[in-house]
């Protein structure tokens, strides 16, 4: 399920609609959060309706704790079932964390171990989300401030696995790799290196915010600042190596004016095309 | 090594103040607590905030420093029972009658319902309003025909002036002094998705009170009649019809 | 006044109020611009939080006889029978 243009999309803030509305920006897709649209009608849908009439869609789930102990909640997956069908968005896409253990919804996505236990958990779930969707979801990578004693798989070899045995895609969030390497004090080229890039279907790209501790800086995904310079370079030297990808700005706190993030998107689109025309040329030398 | 359950419910009492679960570490295991209270303001700032978002005059009512404070025993009293997060909340007003820091703030809980219902009306179902033609041509039957009222309308009858406090507390509105004193509000989706606020005399509540019970007209204009004399149907019936909240009628109604 | 003879003017001013509600939509359902209004719109997004800044702050903090906030909002402008807002800490 990986119908998404190879272009740049802003991930969709209410605020923006009528700028959205009036000036019909030239961008590949929107993709909005699952969950905001899971009411019954009103001004949420009213709007999804309007911009998916104008764009291709990404629905972006936060809440279905795929990483859980607990199995998946039906009732979670009937909802997302319902709005697939109503929306049809071009794709559908989860994170490797989970959220909830037990009734409770704790609204974070929060970190797991990796352990055959967990991958086998994750599969399942994974399996368990295609099967009730319908479609072929994407599993993104997380962003982790903590490292689990009892890991013994790397995160690139776990979304691998998790990529080969249930055929899904992988989201690869070059922000939340910038973010845990740094915060692990690892190399990211090192980590990109051995991430698999065959099985990525879209890119996602946010600002994160810096504190510092007795060992050196403490990134914060924060999704509330443009997208740091050492981000954009990892970015470009993906695209080099996978050609074109669906690539998502993401701006959740402290949203500014609609054209930041939209200049946001034309810097990805310039990365973009560049690429693209590199490729053209090349085929036909 | 202990199992994928038991080692989330280590995290998940963690993030709610207990120590740092097992197994939890990082590159220098000295910074394993700061790491992982991370986590633990994540969760706990991410729902105070959806819960201000949710009840925006609530918390400008007792100032942010409050409202944080009192939210995080909210969240961990009531925590989110689904992942939508714009659902939450239903248990607040309830749990705001039985804080004793907020006992001083009587009209409180009420404020919350009434902020609850706009939530809920700005999120309700759809409903196409009634043709004009189909209100017109049930002019003669006020004695056998209910209002079906659109999903969204809710009526808070509060012995406080929730209007008057939820009016006075808007952004960029300056609150005046307020006298407290009983009102109830009519909360409602209109035809431009805006969720207003009512504020009805004693006949108008009682006439609402009946149409959302499915009582025939005439007998929720008696109702209304018997609470206030001085009571007139006509503007309230337009100013519902203006607002696209008239969807139905049944007929045969008891 | 009997029950019919105050029904009947009833019944017909509810006919005469239906009647004007059904003219006054001619004028709603023309082109309203709608109001998407942002404020009530879902919080579920995928971003963290402000880190470790307010470290500490478990709500542990806030309970027992340790509660050490008064309501300094706008409630201080709202008068009830019991005095003006809550002014003073409170045991719990």
């Amino acid at each position: 399920m990986t119908r998404l243009p190879a272009d740049a999309g802003l991930g969709f803030k209410p605020e923006h609609f009528a700028d959205i509305r009036a000036s019909r920006p030239d961008l590949g897709f929107f993709e909005v959060h699952a969950e905001n649209y899971m009411g019954a009608g009103g001004a949420p849908h009213a709007m999804l309706a309007a911009l998916r009439a104008d764009y291709a869609l990404s629905l972006h789930g936060v809440g279905l704790s795929i990483g859980g102990a607990r199995g998946l909640d039906p009732a979670h997956l009937a909802r997302l079932r319902a709005l697939i069908e109503r929306y049809q968005p071009e794709s559908f896409s989860e994170h490797l964390a989970w959220s909830s253990h037990g009734a409770d919804y704790l609204n974070d996505l929060l970190p797991l171990p990796y352990t055959p236990e967990t991958l086998a958990l994750v599969c399942d779930h994974v399996d368990q989300v295609q099967e009730a969707l319908g479609v072929r979801m994407l599993l993104e990578n997380p962003s982790t401030y903590v490292l689990f004693e009892q890991s013994t798989i790397p995160e690139t070899e776990f979304l691998d696995e998790v990529a080969r045995r249930t055929g899904c895609g992988l989201l690869l969030d070059v922000n939340n790799v910038f973010v845990s390497c740094v915060n692990h004090r690892t190399d990211p080229r090192a980590y990109l290196a051995a991430f698999p890039l065959a099985h990525v279907a879209e890119i996602h790209l946010g600002g994160h915010a810096e504190e510092e501790l007795p060992s050196g800086p403490l990134l914060i995904d924060s999704h509330g600042a443009e997208v740091a310079d050492p981000v954009w370079a990892l970015y470009a030297e993906v695209i080099a190596r996978t050609g074109p990808l669906p690539s998502l700005i993401e701006w959740d706190n402290d949203v500014p004016a609609f054209p930041v993030l939209l200049a946001e998107a034309r810097r990805a689109q310039a990365i973009l095309r560049a690429v693209g025309e590199g490729e053209r040329t090349n085929a036909v030398a | 090594m202990p199992s994928h359950e038991t080692f989330l419910s280590a995290f998940r009492s963690g993030i709610f103040g207990a120590g740092l679960p097992v197994g939890v570490t990082a590159r220098n295991p000295d910074e394993a607590e700061r790491r992982f209270a991370v986590y633990r303001n994540n969760v706990l700032h991410s729902l105070t905030e959806a819960l201000a978002a949710r009840f925006p005059v609530v918390a400008r009512l007792v100032g942010a420093e409050f409202f944080a404070a009192m939210a995080r025993v909210f969240a961990e009293a009531h925590p989110p029972e689904s992942p939508m997060l714009f659902d939450w909340g239903g248990a607040f007003p309830g749990f705001l009658e039985e804080f004793p820091p907020v006992a001083g703030l009587p009209y409180l809980p009420d404020v919350a319902r009434l902020e609850r219902a706009r939530g809920r009306a700005y999120h309700a179902a759809d409903a196409e309003p009634l043709p004009p033609a189909a209100l017109a041509e049930a002019a003669g039957r006020a004695d056998r025909i209910a209002l079906g009222l659109h999903p969204s309308v809710a009526l808070i009858t509060s012995g406080h002036a929730i209007h008057a406090i939820w009016a006075g507390n808007q952004p960029g509105v300056t609150p005046g002094p307020i006298s407290d004193r009983p009102e109830t509000v009519l909360v409602l989706r209109d035809r431009t998705l805006e969720v207003p606020v009512w504020r009805l005399g004693p006949g108008e509540a009682a006439f609402c009170a009946a149409l959302l019970a499915r009582r025939p007209l005439l007998a929720a204009a008696e109702a209304a009649l018997t609470t206030d004399p001085q009571f007139a149907p006509q503007e309230l019936l337009a100013r519902l019809q203006r607002a696209g909240a008239l969807i139905s009628i049944e007929e045969d109604a008891q | 006044m009997s029950i019919l003879t105050k029904t009947l003017p009833l019944t017909a001013s509810l006919a005469a109020a239906l009647t004007l509600a059904a003219a006054q939509t001619a004028h709603a359902d023309e082109a309203m611009e709608k109001c998407y209004g942002v404020a009530m719109a879902g919080q579920n997004d995928c971003a963290a939080g402000p880190g470790t800044t307010c470290a500490g702050t478990s709500t542990k903090d806030y309970q027992g006889n340790a509660w050490k906030f008064v309501p300094a909002g706008t409630c201080e402008g709202i008068e009830t029978p019991m005095g003006m807002g809550s002014l003073e800490p409170i045991k719990m």
